[in-house]
């Protein structure tokens, strides 16, 4: 009835309340007067940090708007548009993004579940290994991109040869989807191993007694009812892995044909301060975000379709 | 990354038990312990490593820095003398501080009564609310990078403290919004009452009762915006100039350009082990409460 039952927007919200939901309609009135009055500072101040520059980036996204030649700015449409979308750097930063985007959420995933299955099994060291598979989180990414790109670097790196990755283009977006790797799986793995605590031991005792190997329960019981939370984890660090721009910076600057659209979109608002033309293109990244985010939820809607279907 | 740190609970992940909870299952799979034993001692050796290497490259003196051994052969702690007397590393990393704990203050609080009415509360807007928290911590930062270069050096904002807090409270916000509500869900409130029934003031009920079951969870909520906050690099890189305001993230990237540091690697070592040691601690102390507020949303769906 009150608070207990609020749906989300694809209704599928179940949540485990244990609050009280005994209310006549005078105290359910002062509840939701109370219930706006908490939640309006932070609903406000979201909406003034982002909706606000947003809108102002789309805005600016639609004239000439350079600030070293700052008498000639001037309405021109969606000319900005055309002269990013015609261009061959910014497709190449749509490639590279989505190659660093790709292959480290696959490698991630893979990684991640390892670490997801052995974290939720080990009964020897379970706190050491979870408190330090939180470091790679906790490190700033920079940091994190530092410390790949000198152990790489020929100067000062321990790799046998010297050989120097970050010279050429596959070992350039090598080392920076190891350090992505690197620095994101743990999230990946914790959001996996969740899942997995909600896998009924009693399945996979069952699958025991009917004689499946442990390869065959993994891919017959444990991944199929842990769909939800594989499909949650793909879904951040995609939209994550897309906007990448710390370890690009740090790393190659974008050289090698790894400057991604984060990176693109930073050089033309900051470093050469066409607000107009760096404005398009981060409002063209932002709908790509949309895009992927929108192709997701479709996954999901499907998905847990069938997975209802299924119980 | 941070925003990632934020669960979906209305995309429906089909879960239920919470973090903290699942370690019975575990316990009874004592027999093939072997392999589940190498694969902890991976997964540390895996999250040390890098460190481990930046920790040996901020201990050896300049020449030593390609000698490519793990353990330095002529172990200094120059590199840290350097970085504490220069003044490039110190005020960046006393604004890193400050602008970290001040944007955790505000978005804990701000948010802390937008997560108890979540929690506890019927209010019209509420998924919307939590939906638009999720929409605005997954959109990309450089998106807003333009406009705020632009507004802020009109209103004179850029390079400045408050010039970096504004926007990293974008990101804070929801971030913080969505593991407090997802910890006060937890709280069995009904104590509050129980309280009451027993003789205790409403004032006591909350400070004795209800206080010490949240506060851990707002710790946890707290580390994880301040991390946030503490890891940004492209708001830093953009929305200062100088020292006033340059963060340890953008100050680290700049060492190899100053002339200060002619071979910046040991001092760039020894500054990322200065910043990231606090973070390991914090997360050694609140690691249980850390893991179920990362993964909040996507255990409960």
């Amino acid at each position: 009835m009150t608070a207990t039952t609020s749906a989300g927007p694809t209704g599928g919200e179940k949540i485990a309340q244990r609050v009280p939901h005994k209310r006549g309609t005078d105290r359910a009135q002062a509840e939701r007067r109370l219930g706006l009055k908490l939640a309006a500072p932070a609903a406000i101040l979201m909406l003034l940090v982002t909706a606000y520059p947003i809108g102002y980036a789309v805005y600016l996204s639609l004239f000439r708007y350079d600030l070293r030649v700052p008498g000639e700015n001037e309405f021109i449409g969606l000319s900005n548009y055309a002269l990013v979308l015609s261009s061959g750097i910014f497709w190449q930063g749509v490639l590279a993004t989505t190659i660093i985007t790709v292959v480290s959420v696959a490698i991630e995933l893979v990684i991640g579940l390892a670490f997801a299955l052995v974290m939720h099994r080990a009964i020897f060291g379970r706190r050491t290994v979870r408190t330090s598979i939180l470091i790679p989180y906790g490190i700033i990414t920079v940091i994190a991109a530092f410390a790949f790109r000198f152990a790489v670097s020929p100067d000062t790196g321990f790799l046998p040869g010297d050989p120097n990755p970050l010279g050429s283009q596959f070992g350039s977006f090598a080392t920076i989807i190891i350090t992505e790797v690197w620095k994101t799986t743990p999230f990946m793995s914790l959001l996996l191993l969740a899942g997995l605590a909600t896998v009924p031991e009693e399945l996979q005792e069952a699958a025991k007694v009917d004689g499946a190997t442990a390869w065959q329960r993994l891919w017959k019981v444990t991944l199929p009812n842990m769909k939800g939370a594989i499909l949650v984890a793909l879904l951040f660090r995609t939209l994550d892995a897309f906007r990448i721009f710390d370890t690009v910076y740090v790393q190659t600057a974008g050289a090698n044909d790894t400057q991604t659209l984060s990176g693109l979109g930073y050089n033309a608002l900051i470093t050469r301060v066409n607000l107009g033309l760096g404005s398009a293109i981060s409002v063209l990244l932002f709908l790509f975000i949309i895009v992927i985010a929108f192709v997701f939820v479709k996954g999901f809607k499907t998905n847990l379709g069938t997975v209802k279907g299924g119980d | 990354m941070t925003a990632a740190t934020i669960g979906a609970e209305q995309l429906g992940a089909r879960t239920e038990p919470s973090q903290g909870k699942t370690t019975k299952g575990a316990s009874r799979q004592s027999g093939s312990g072997a392999i589940w034993k190498i694969g902890t001692a991976v997964i540390v050796l895996y999250a040390l490593f890098p460190v481990l290497w930046i920790a040996s490259l901020s201990l050896k003196p300049a020449a030593d820095v390609g000698d490519g051994k793990l353990i330095p052969a002529n172990p200094t702690l120059e590199n840290y003398q350097d970085i504490f007397t220069s003044g490039e590393f110190v005020r960046p990393l006393i604004n890193s501080i400050g602008i970290s704990l001040i944007t955790t203050l505000i978005a804990v609080v701000v948010a802390a009564f937008a997560a108890y009415a979540i929690a506890r509360l019927d209010f019209p807007g509420k998924t919307l609310l939590l939906s638009g928290a999720l929409a605005i911590a997954m959109f990309p930062p450089v998106s807003i990078i333009g406009p705020l270069f632009n507004i802020w050096r009109a209103t004179g904002l850029y390079d400045t403290w408050p010039g970096l807090i504004l926007p990293y409270m974008t990101f804070a916000l929801p971030l913080a919004i969505w593991t407090l509500a997802a910890f006060f869900r937890e709280i069995p409130w009904d104590l509050e009452q129980a309280a009451q029934v027993d003789g205790a003031t409403p004032y006591q009920a909350f400070r004795k009762v209800i206080l010490p079951l949240a506060l851990p969870g707002v710790f946890a909520s707290a580390i994880i915006v301040f991390i946030f906050c503490w890891n940004d690099f492209l708001f830093a890189i953009s929305l200062t100039s100088t020292e006033a305001a340059r963060t340890v993230p953008a100050a680290t990237a700049f060492f190899t350009a100053s002339s200060n540091f002619i071979n910046p690697t040991g001092q760039i070592a020894a500054a990322a082990i200065v910043v990231t040691v606090p973070i390991i601690i914090m997360v050694l102390i609140f690691q249980r409460r850390i893991v179920a507020g990362l993964t909040a949303g996507a255990v409960k769906g």
